[in-house]
């Protein structure tokens, strides 16, 4: 794993300390290689962007972190404040959920993208300024000159998304990783943002991690799918195999809880119940009160373990062939 | 920007009329007759009328009300009942003495405070971020006539450094002045700083805390430009807020420390002419303070602007 992929290794994060103290990502493992695209699936609070955010530092101060984020051979987590900076931006792109709030309101679009070239490649302000003029071009923004100097609040969440891009891109990293980038945004920006990625991937051999809600947006997209619970893995695939045999009845839960044109809307399944609080895990499998098949007398009292239940494929519960 | 300007000037005329008509008619209805303080011991019936027509007391209320405004207007406030100079003048003279005081203790508030509140919220949660916080709490309780008077006690009488009170023109003799205005400016200064040391402190907690921010961080810029560029800079349009309202405050006067430092202000004046109902003397000081504070918020609407591009000012 020495080829600039991207991997987290027994990741655990915890929030708080003493009893108030969440254990918000346990023990999540997860690569992905140059040139593909991992999607990570879950609802909100199952430790997904938690997982990414702490690989990169950027949690603050009382978060605990233990394991490995590797990339390119290091740890990110080993590294001092100062070798992180020099990562972060560089070899690792990051695009978040909202650009409405993502973005500095008070400073320009040239300045916002300008700042991490001038600080990574040492460019100077002019040479910086062409290259975001490129930059607005490549995420497909017309009339780059004029929307330099435009600032966050005088464009659309399309094209302040597409900014964002344009400022993960800037610097050419290794791996892109995207938080719920199109959640903001209608669903025909979305696919274009959805091409605008995938375009960029195609071209650099970039890796990305796509995180999102939807397993939709993801199947569209990623080669390998993680979906998350409660702070754990609780099923891996590729994609194919995902839709087409998931093992997890959470996964099957949120195929089934997705809306298909054409079917009834009664026909959708919800899962009913509510995630668990990270401040007070069941002794159990994570997903057991909310879980329809409760098919192993183990899944109360002990935790599962992630097992290969086919080629490539791993899911966390004691009963993979119930239906 | 200029438009901007005139609104404002427009909607400050608005404020200052309505100033007018709460003063005068405050002054007028709280007891105490003017006449009778300005005669003292020569009071005769005789003399009480002649000094009561002649000040216009004798005429409605509405009307004097109407000449005040339109006398104002033209920068003639009355004469003081107390001196009979023009209140205009008394005024004049004694804004240099405030403004100067309320300068040099912002200078002292903002040079303490801003350090302090963004130190204690980068160190959130530390022993360094308590000691600030309740350094501060402490600063908001105490009143600054009574740090005044304790720096009087230590630095004046005990060992003698500073004059105790006074006032010297900062154009006349600036030592003299500085070491004069040190002492009120330090006991008022602090209590403002904690003020607005815990209003840095919370906007910049606010600041480092939201998604640009971290933006900013995942850019991979060092840290000391996300806190300059991203974190100070966003924090700074409540902070101008309530420097903006701390400096007004101090504008228009620090009674007691004005009275405790026998610091010639406008603070002074007031208190001398409320306690001796020199009608004009207060309505003018109370009209001034007023104007000060109209123009230190259009300052600041100014200033957001220049801040804040999502601000307009057209």
């Amino acid at each position: 794993m020495n080829a600039p992929g991207f991997a987290v290794r027994d990741l655990t994060v915890v929030l708080g300390r003493g009893k108030r103290a969440a254990r918000v990502v346990r023990g999540v493992s997860w690569s992905v290689e140059a040139g593909a695209t991992l999607g990570v699936v879950g609802e909100s609070g199952s430790g997904k962007s938690m997982t990414v955010l702490a690989s990169a530092g950027l949690l603050p101060p009382p978060a605990a972190v233990t394991g490995s984020a590797l990339l390119g051979g290091r740890d990110l987590l080993k590294l001092s404040r100062r070798e992180l900076e020099g990562i972060r931006g560089r070899r690792l792109g990051f695009v978040f959920q909202d650009p409405m709030t993502s973005l500095n309101p008070l400073l320009t679009v040239e300045r916002q993208i300008t700042e991490g070239i001038e600080e990574h490649l040492g460019a100077t302000r002019r040479a910086a300024r062409d290259s975001a003029r490129v930059l607005l071009e490549t995420v497909g923004i017309p009339d780059p000159d004029r929307r330099l100097d435009a600032y966050p609040h005088q464009l659309s969440g399309g094209m302040r998304q597409r900014v964002m891009i344009a400022i993960a891109l800037s610097c050419g990293p290794d791996v892109l990783i995207a938080d719920e980038p199109t959640t903001a945004l209608d669903v025909t920006t979305q696919a274009q943002i959805l091409d605008l990625v995938r375009e960029r991937q195609e071209r650099t051999g970039m890796a990305v991690v796509w995180i999102s809600h939807d397993l939709a947006v993801v199947g569209g997209l990623a080669d390998d799918v993680v979906v998350m619970y409660g702070g754990q893995v609780v099923e891996q695939a590729p994609v194919e195999t995902l839709h087409s045999a998931p093992a997890h009845p959470y996964t099957r839960g949120l195929l089934g809880a997705r809306p298909v044109l054409g079917r009834r809307r009664d026909q959708l399944t919800a899962i009913p119940g509510t995630p668990p609080d990270p401040r007070a895990l069941p002794s159990g499998c994570v997903f057991f009160d909310r879980c329809p098949v409760k098919g192993d007398p183990r899944c109360e009292t002990q935790v599962p373990d992630l097992v290969e239940v086919g080629r490539r494929h791993f899911a966390r519960t004691f009963c993979p062939e119930d239906q | 920007m200029l438009r901007f300007s005139l609104a404002r000037a427009g909607h400050a005329v608005v404020v200052l009329l309505g100033v007018t008509v709460v003063v005068f008619t405050l002054m007028h209805l709280v007891p105490g007759d003017p006449v009778r303080v300005a005669l003292g011991t020569q009071y005769t019936p005789e003399s009480y009328e002649a000094l009561r027509s002649a000040s216009g007391l004798d005429r409605p209320l509405i009307s004097q009300y109407f000449h005040y405004v339109g006398s104002a207007f033209t920068g003639d406030l009355g004469v003081s009942f107390r001196t009979g100079e023009p209140v205009t003048l008394v005024l004049l003279e004694r804004l240099p003495a405030t403004l100067s005081l309320a300068f040099a203790a912002m200078v002292i508030a903002v040079v303490t405070a801003f350090p302090l509140g963004v130190y204690a919220a980068t160190h959130q949660g530390r022993i360094s971020d308590t000691i600030v916080r309740v350094v501060s709490q402490f600063g908001v309780s105490v009143p600054d006539f009574w740090l005044g008077i304790l720096f009087i006690l230590l630095f004046s009488s005990t060992l003698g450094w500073l004059p105790p009170s006074g006032y010297v023109p900062l154009t006349e003799d600036p030592v003299g002045w500085l070491s004069r205005v040190i002492m009120p400016a330090t006991a008022v200064g602090l209590v403002s700083g904690a003020i607005i040391t815990r209003f840095v402190r919370s906007a910049v907690l606010e600041s480092l805390g939201s998604e640009h921010a971290r933006t900013a961080r995942a850019k991979g810029l060092r840290r000391r430009i996300v806190r300059s560029r991203h974190v100070v800079r966003n924090a700074m349009v409540p902070i101008i807020t309530v420097i903006g309202v701390q400096a007004a405050i101090l504008m228009g006067g620090v009674i007691v420390i004005e009275v405790v430092f026998a610091w010639p202000g406008l603070g002074r004046l007031t208190f001398d002419a409320v306690s001796a109902r020199d009608y004009p003397v207060v309505q003018g000081a109370v009209l001034l303070v007023a104007t000060l504070f109209l123009l230190v918020s259009m300052a600041v609407d100014l200033l957001y602007a220049r801040i804040d591009p999502r601000i307009s000012i057209r």
